[in-house]
Order: C-alpha cells, then sequence, then structure tokens
C-alpha cells in the first residue's frame, strides 16, 4: 500500500459524462492491495464503467463477503452505499437489500473463495432465484489474504508458488452459473479493460442475475511462470468467443459491422448489446453451446472468455415474487404496516 | 476494435516485435530529453536547476540553495526580486491549477536566509594565467564574465562609464524593487575576486581599448538609448518630455528628485511600469499609463502591471499619442488617437485608429517605447560587422563578433532581453574568451553533464517529497502602501518568512524527479494507468505520433511536451506517457510490482568556463 493518498488534482482536459462527472469522482480510497493486484484494474473498469453510462453514484449499492476481492468495493465510488458482509454472505445481504429498494443497482464483489467455497451455496441460490444484480468475482485462484493456498477455482494443473501440485479439479463458476440458471455469464481477464469493460457495462443493464467471472492475476501468490491464473498464461491462452459492444439508449445504432457476425439484443431498458461472434460454433444464446464452447477450450487448456451465455428473457426475482413497484422506503408507514385489523383479516382467511 | 487487436495479439503474443510505421521509442540517454521535463530548468536561459533549490529551500538549507542559484546564475538576490522569471510560465504546475510556482520569489528565500557564504565561493588562483581580458560595461553580462574568468587565473579589467557598476540592474531598476544593498552584496561578490575597475570614463574607442594588447574583448554595454517619439509638439515640450530610462538612471544617481503633478506615461513594457511607480513616489499624485495596443498584447510582466495598478495607476490601453500640446511654451497635455486592433489571417496585428480622439492634461511625459543599441565608439574598419541596422554580427553560440578575439552579450548583442539572458550570454562567452586564450577552437562547445538517480528508499518510500501538495500559490507580503508610496527606498515586496516559504516550497512538483520506465521488467498488469492521478499512462498499438497522442486516455494535446515512448511490450503494445501534466507523485512506480517504474533524479548541469565555480552543482554528477 501507498503512504500518500492519490492526489486531488487531475487532468485538465478530462471527459465528463452526462452528469458532469469525471472518472475520478467515481474513485474511492487509496486500494490497499498489493502492487499490480488484478483487482486494483477490475477496480478501475468498474470505475470508467459507470462513469461512462452516466451511472448517479449515489444510486449504487456495493455489497461485499470477505478476501482481497471484497476489500475492493472501498477502492471505488466512495458516494455509493456499501456493506461488507461476512465470508460468503454477500448473496444473502444483496438479496435482502434488492428485496427492500430494486431501484438502486447492485454490484456484489466477491472472490474465489468467498464464492467458490464458503458462500457457495449461498451463490448458487441467489442464481437461482435470478436476483437483479452484477456478481462480479475477482478469480485468482488463491487465497492471497493468508499466504496464497489453493482456492476452488485454481486448476489441476496449476501449482503453488513453491511448486506443490494442486490435487483438485477447479470449480468452473460460469458452467455453474449456466447451469443454475444465470441469465448473463461472461468471463473477462483484469488485463484486458477494453474486453472487460463493455461487459460491465452490459450486465450492470441487465436486468436479472449477471454474473462476471473476471481472472484477476495475484501478483503476491499466483502469478508465477507454472500458474494458469498469472498474467502470462491467461494473455496466451485467452480465447475470446466474441466481442460486446454496449449501446446505450439514447444512441443510434449504426449498422457499419459486418453482418453475419454481430447480432444486436435489445434488452429491457432500451440499450442494446451488440454481440461480434468471434467463434461462429458458440452460440451465446444457447447454454449448451455456451457450456460446450468453454469445456472445450478448458480440455485444451485455453480460457473462454467474453460473454458466454445471454438469456434475452431477462428473468427477476421480483418478477417471479410479484412484488411491490416501489422500494419500501418510498411508502408511507400505513402501507407498510396497515395494522393489526389487517393482520387479523389476514389470518382470519386462513382459518 | 480493441479486443480484435487484442486477440491477435494473443496468438503471437510472444513472437518478435513485428515491424510497424510506429513513434520510436524514447532515447533518454539523450540528456535533453529529461532535461525537457524539467520545464522550469529548460525554461530557464542559465539553466539553474530550479526544483533541487526549491527542494534545499523546503530543507532549510538556505546556503545550499543559494549556491546553486549563484553558480547558475550569479546574482540570485537580484534575481530573486527582478527576474523576468521565464521559469513560471514554463512551470507544469500552471497547467494543472491556476498559477505556477513562485519560484522567483523562493530564489529570495534563499538568498534572504543564506548567512554567509564566504567559504563557499570560488577561490581565485594567485598565479595569474598571464591572459588579460576587457570587459566593457559593468552590467550582468560583463559581471558575469568576470565571475567566470576570474577563478581560472584572467586579469579582467572592467570598464563602466557611470562611477559605480551594475549597470541597468542599478540605474534603470527602481531601489523600491531592487534595494542598492542588494544589489551591492552580489556585485561585490565579484568584485572580491579581484577585478580591476576603470569606473566613471566612458570608452569612446574599441580600437584604443584593444590597441592596449587585451587577449580578448567583451562588449557587454547593454541597449542604454532610449527611444524618442516624433509627433508634432516634441520640440516644443522637450523641457517637460523625458526618456523613460534615462529618467530612471536620474532618479537613480539621484540628480532628479521631484516630478510634475500630473504625468503620462507612454508605452506598456517593464519600463513604463518602473516609470509610473517611480513618478508616484517623486510626488506625482496623478500618473497614468497609455499604451498603444490592447492590454493583452503589453510586453510588461503580468506582476509588474498588477503592482503599478495595485498603487493606484490606471492602464488606458488603444491609446495612440498624436501630439504634445503646449501652451505659453509649456506643455499642458498628450493627444492621443483611439486605436482599435485588427487581426490578419496570419494572426498579424494591425492597429487602426478608430477616428475617436482624446486629451490627457499632464506636466510631465515619460517616454518608455523601448531602446536601441548605440555603438558610436565602434570603428566600423576594425574587422567588426556591423548589420544595415547598426547592430553587431554575433554568432549564436559563441558569442563572437567578426574580429577574433572581441565577444558581444547581453543587451548589447541582440537587443533588449533581461537579466538572466544576458548572465547566460556571459557564461557561454566566458568558454569562448576561455577557449580564444587558449587557442582552442570555440566552436567545440563543452558537453553539459547530467546524472540519473534512483530515489527509492523503501517499499513506499522515497527520498523526496512526493505527496502532492493541493495548496494555492502563496502571495508575497507587501509593505504598507502608504509608506512605500512615501519613500522610494522602501521595497515593496517583504519577500516570504519561513513559513510562507516552507508552504509555497511544497507545491512544486518536482519536475526532475523523473519516471524512468524499464520495459523489460513491466508485465502489463495497468496498475500504474489505473493509479495515475492525471490519466498520463497508456498501453496501446504504437502509430505515428500525431495519431498516437490521440490514442491515449487523455489526448495528448499540448504538442510542446514530449511523449515518453517504450519500445515493444510482449503483446506488441508499447507504454506511452504523456508528460505533460504528470505530477511527479511516484505512484506509478509505487503501484509497479515488478519495479519497471522508478522515479530517478535527474540532474542537469550545463557547462561553465570554470568548474571551480560549479562545485556545488557538480557534486551531484557523482
Amino acid at each position: 500500500m501507498s503512504y500518500i493518498a492519490k492526489p486531488i488534482a487531475r487532468h485538465p482536459k478530462l471527459k465528463r459524462n452526462a452528469l458532469g462527472l469525471t472518472h475520478r469522482d467515481y474513485e474511492g480510497a487509496m486500494s490497499t492491495l498489493c502492487a499490480g493486484c488484478g483487482h486494483d484494474s477490475i477496480t478501475a473498469a468498474l470505475i470508467e464503467a459507470c462513469c461512462e453510462i452516466d451511472l448517479p453514484p449515489h444510486r449504487i449499492a456495493k455489497i461485499s463477503g470477505i478476501g482481497c476481492s471484497s476489500k475492493a468495493p472501498t477502492y471505488f465510488i466512495k458516494q455509493a452505499h456499501g456493506f461488507n458482509s461476512v465470508h460468503g454472505r454477500m448473496p444473502s445481504v444483496a438479496t435482502g437489500a434488492n428485496l427492500a429498494n430494486r431501484d438502486l443497482i447492485y454490484l456484489g464483489v466477491s472472490g474465489d473463495g468467498d464464492t467458490a467455497s464458503i458462500g457457495l451455496g449461498q451463490f448458487a441460490h441467489a442464481v437461482r432465484r435470478k436476483l437483479n444484480m452484477v456478481y462480479i468475482v475477482m478469480n485468482n485462484g488463491c487465497y492471497g489474504l493468508t499466504k496464497g493456498q489453493f482456492s476452488a477455482t485454481n486448476d489441476r494443473a496449476s501449482p503453488s508458488k513453491k511448486g506443490a501440485p494442486n490435487p483438485f479439479d477447479p470449480i468452473d463458476l460460469c458452467q455453474l452459473a449456466i447451469t443454475l440458471g444465470a441469465g448473463f455469464v461472461a468471463r473477462s481477464f483484469s488485463g484486458d479493460k477494453a474486453q472487460l469493460k463493455p461487459l460491465i457495462k452490459a450486465a450492470i443493464h441487465y436486468n436479472g442475475f449477471a454474473l462476471l467471472d473476471v481472472i484477476s492475476p495475484c501478483v503476491t501468490f499466483n502469478n508465477h511462470a507454472a500458474s494458469t491464473k498469472g498474467y502470462e498464461y491467461v494473455r496466451a491462452h485467452n480465447e475470446a468467443l466474441d466481442r460486446v459492444d454496449f449501446v446505450p439508449l439514447e444512441n443510434e445504432i449504426r449498422a457499419e459491422l459486418a453482418a453475419g457476425e454481430t447480432r444486436d439484443v435489445l434488452l429491457h431498458d432500451g440499450s442494446t448489446l451488440r454481440l461480434n461472434r468471434l467463434d461462429a460454433d458458440h452460440d451465446p444464446e444457447d447454454a449448451d453451446s455456451a457450456l460446450t464452447a468453454i469445456r472445450s477450450r478448458a480440455a485444451r487448456g485455453e480460457v473462454a472468455t467474453g460473454l458466454l451465455y445471454l438469456d434475452p428473457a431477462e428473468q427477476d426475482l421480483h418478477a417471479t415474487l410479484g412484488t411491490t413497484a416501489r422500494p419500501l422506503n418510498a411508502m408511507p408507514m400505513s402501507e407498510l404496516c396497515p395494522g393489526a385489523d389487517k393482520l387479523a383479516a389476514i389470518n382470519a382467511k386462513f382459518q | 476494435m480493441m479486443q480484435k487487436a487484442e486477440m491477435a495479439r494473443t496468438v503471437d503474443a510472444f513472437s518478435p516485435a513485428r515491424s510497424r510505421d510506429g513513434t520510436p521509442p524514447t532515447d533518454t540517454s539523450d540528456p535533453q530529453y529529461f532535461h525537457k521535463v524539467v520545464d522550469c530548468q529548460y525554461a530557464c536561459p542559465a539553466h539553474t536547476p530550479v526544483p533541487e533549490y526549491i527542494r534545499l529551500i523546503a530543507q532549510r538549507r538556505y546556503a545550499d540553495a543559494y549556491m546553486l542559484n549563484w553558480e547558475s546564475n550569479v546574482f540570485p538576490g537580484i534575481l530573486g526580486r527582478v527576474c523576468d522569471r521565464p521559469c513560471e510560465p514554463a512551470c507544469r504546475r500552471g497547467r494543472i491549477e491556476e498559477k505556477p510556482v513562485a519560484i522567483c520569489r523562493l530564489k529570495r528565500v534563499a538568498a534572504d536566509n543564506k548567512g554567509d557564504v564566504t567559504e563557499r565561493l570560488p577561490r581565485v588562483p594567485f598565479q595569474k594565467n598571464g591572459k588579460r581580458v576587457a570587459l566593457l560595461g559593468a552590467g550582468p553580462a560583463s559581471l558575469t564574465v568576470a565571475r567566470d574568468l576570474l577563478p581560472l587565473g584572467y586579469h579582467c579589467v572592467l570598464f563602466e562609464k557611470d562611477p559605480v557598476g551594475g549597470g541597468l540592474m542599478r540605474s534603470n531598476i527602481p531601489a523600491f524593487r531592487l534595494p542598492a544593498k542588494v544589489l551591492d552584496e552580489e556585485v561585490d561578490l565579484i568584485y572580491g575576486l579581484g577585478v580591476e575597475k576603470r569606473f566613471g570614463e566612458a570608452v569612446t574607442s574599441l580600437k584604443a581599448v584593444i590597441d592596449e594588447g587585451f587577449d580578448a574583448v567583451f562588449v557587454g554595454t547593454g541597449a542604454p538609448k532610449g527611444k524618442d517619439l516624433n509627433v508634432p509638439g516634441r520640440a516644443e515640450a522637450d523641457a517637460n518630455v523625458h526618456i523613460g530610462i534615462d529618467f530612471l538612471t536620474s532618479v537613480a544617481f539621484e540628480h532628479v528628485d521631484s516630478i510634475g503633478k500630473r504625468v503620462v506615461v507612454i508605452g506598456g513594457g517593464n519600463t513604463a511600469m518602473d516609470c509610473c511607480r517611480t513618478a508616484l513616489r517623486l510626488g506625482a499624485e496623478k500618473v497614468m499609463v497609455t499604451v498603444r495596443s490592447p492590454r493583452k498584447d503589453m510586453k510588461a510582466s503580468d506582476w509588474e502591471i498588477e503592482d503599478a495598478e495595485r498603487e493606484g495607476v490606471p492602464v488606458l490601453d488603444n491609446h495612440n499619442p498624436a501630439e504634445f500640446l503646449v501652451e505659453n511654451g509649456r506643455l499642458v497635455g498628450v493627444r492621443f488617437d483611439k486605436m482599435r486592433a485588427e487581426y490578419g489571417a496570419d494572426g498579424r496585428r494591425k492597429l487602426i485608429p478608430t477616428g475617436e480622439s482624446v486629451v490627457i492634461e499632464c506636466d510631465d511625459v515619460l517616454m518608455a517605447i523601448g531602446q536601441d543599441n548605440a555603438f558610436p565608439w565602434i570603428e566600423r574598419d576594425i574587422g567588426v560587422e556591423f548589420d544595415e541596422w547598426g547592430m553587431p554580427a554575433v554568432d549564436r553560440t559563441t558569442f563572437a563578433s567578426t574580429r577574433p578575439g572581441v565577444f558581444f552579450g547581453g543587451d548589447a548583442a541582440w537587443g533588449p532581453e533581461n537579466i538572466i539572458w544576458a548572465v547566460a550570454h556571459g557564461h557561454q562567452a566566458a568558454i569562448s574568451i576561455d577557449k580564444h586564450c587558449r587557442g582552442e577552437p570555440i566552436t567545440e562547445r563543452p558537453a553539459p553533464g547530467a546524472n540519473l538517480v534512483s530515489q527509492k528508499m523503501g517499499i513506499h518510500e522515497w527520498s523526496y517529497s512526493n505527496d502532492y501538495d493541493n495548496g494555492r500559490r502563496v502571495p508575497v507580503p507587501h509593505a504598507d502602501q502608504v509608506t512605500a508610496l512615501r519613500n522610494i527606498k522602501v521595497e515593496v515586496e517583504l519577500g516570504y518568512d519561513e513559513v510562507l516559504a516552507l508552504k509555497e516550497a511544497e507545491r512544486c512538483l518536482n519536475c526532475d524527479v523523473q519516471t524512468v520506465f524499464e520495459q523489460p521488467k513491466c508485465i502489463e498488469c495497468d496498475a500504474c494507468v489505473d493509479i495515475c492521478p492525471v490519466d498520463c499512462i497508456t498501453f496501446t498499438d504504437n502509430a505515428p505520433e500525431p495519431e498516437l497522442r490521440q490514442m491515449l486516455r487523455t489526448p495528448a494535446e499540448n504538442l510542446e511536451q514530449p511523449l515518453y515512448v517504450s519500445s515493444d511490450l510482449p503483446t506488441g503494445r508499447v507504454m506511452v506517457k504523456d508528460e505533460d501534466v504528470c505530477l511527479h507523485c511516484g505512484l506509478c512506480a509505487e503501484r509497479c510490482p515488478t519495479g519497471a517504474w522508478d522515479m530517478s533524479k535527474f540532474m542537469y548541469v550545463e557547462r561553465q568556463a570554470a568548474p571551480v565555480c560549479q562545485r556545488h552543482l557538480d557534486a551531484y554528477l557523482d
């Protein structure tokens, strides 16, 4: 960590968004993570993405569990709401908050330990319930805070820094999410913001559960030559299946790309996902095709990245439960708590 | 687009670098690259190491700070008050917020608090080298030549028409800006090195000087002739129309101690500002400055205009003097034609009369509309060539005239500049004179010294103050105006006290502490890009420079500032840093996991004639 605060001075010609804010207005406190940590790059991508799609900082809720990754919400959008919860319990807190106020944008920030080990059950049920949130996994394959032990996402072929072999196969969170019914599943790499940023924007605009599994090298414990989660390995084995451009509502769509490879997907809020397929065999709207694409790459030691699966139906928990459209904090007390007579009447119906 | 490129890169990420028409990697082994990043030092004609002396001031090492200045610019106490400060418009701070660091006034702090520096001054050898050099005019240019040559054993003879030395620093700069005590101290330092003075007699023939058998002659006689204005009434009003610099000289030598109640100053340069403020102190009640051009085109430094206005002098722009009005043989006013500026397609200005004219009543007029050189005392048949405007032919590098052994410098060379330029000329002329006297070719100039030293002290610790200070420029306290206007010798600016100086010193961005990038160590993790507070680092495909400038995180539109481009990285991209608004905060180096970035202090030392005159500077090169 650095001893000095990040200077408040900024480039005088920095671009401003529709709210008049620059990306520097979406920053948080100075990161205390290791120098070169992939998590800081993901943080930077989040900062720039939120700025570029003109999100009001105070309409965002950042929720996290425990771990290096879960410290990260401190380092972006300091004006946003935040909840640093218990290890692996970020989905429960996010579910509660989302049910109470559906108007905020929920950014869940978690790690491979927080999600694939202690929080696997919580993760599975948030996916299954199709909670409307962006679930970001900063995935480095190890427990950085406790000296780099293997996590459940570490590849079997990837030994520890000291050379100890990893005896177990990894949990592939993307495959798991697709199987459990997630609507938006993408994988990216902290070292490739050009890919990551549009995916973040699209995930935020997607109405439903959106998983972003971002490979994020741990420079201290898992960036050695034999690691499959290091900068060098991922760069050399990154197989992008498609390229996503996010087109906000107000921007007119110009058909300038070659037809056939490009498909526009209209999201429920009017914005558009422009999908440029780089692998003709991969159909991101077909779960089987997506699972096959991921598995075939993994078998070759490659990492499939990009938008892996997209369910255009955009289902979310509020629709399933038929909850009120208004946030609870916007309801008058008389509606929130109609009184003893009303309760008695309801109880009477069940007698 | 990016991602497709990214894809292609991953395929041949580890293949040898492809040849492209990109911007070539920056050659940081050329000392001029990092020198240019130190904007203040680069802009200073004498290349004073500004950030280093400000750092010494911040450490309260005033004598050390003074010596770096003295060795570079010879007159820190004087320049700390009256320098034209080319460093300040160049200061990077001025591109980040409104105002540059008060470099000039910090220099004064070093001079004010230096204590006794006698022990640090160069010693003059007892055994002379037998060479005699004539220095004509005892102004800053000649004094600099003397300072550089005396420690080498030269016998220097200083000629001056006035009874005291200092040149325009004494005669044209009023005492309320530059007290005689300060001037005397620094001029005396040079006298103390053993110069022979021939003061009080004007040189009337260069040939006669040469005939005395000098090994070299340096002409540093300045631009002593104030311009006159020939408009109707000029001759009739002569008794009350004064040439500005002559007036200032007369006041400086106490030949004049009064002026009329109503004074009009004609001209918009710094001399005009000195004239109006001097007139106020001689008892004038109503003083105004008139200038032909629009205010924004005035030649005077902004701060000098501000100082005049603060003392209640209005500046009337677009006023072109048309006639001196005389009644009963006495000046009663000046008639001005009002002007309007028009700018042609080529940006050239034309002043056009609006047809309106105004009369300003006055008792005296001071004319400060420029200065000319005058060399009636240089014979035209001794091999010193002049051009059609009567200016000598002087070599821009060696300061040599067309006659071997005769050199020019300061205002005498190319017309009016300011003190710091005269000093720079003096250093170069001294090198030429030394080479000339040794029989070496004067066109071979000594290479500058340069050094780059890492400032890393620990994991996140640097040996410089890298924490950005958000403070605004600290104003310099002024003397009470009523008192100041009553006495011409009361210095208006009081200078920073220690508290203010330390505050201002922290505003310096340490531009001499360079961001040095080692391409082979970089793993392209983006940490530096993400942390940089001013978005000046980009990893991108290479391209020719004009395109590359547009491809950066924030386009590099300040074309005067260089791009720092690395050689090809493993992904085929390059690191590009726009030097323009870098804060030199060192966060890129702190966040770099592999030490590919380092903060290294760059010292640049311009070579002078006498190594013994730059021992403090040279100590940084070890």
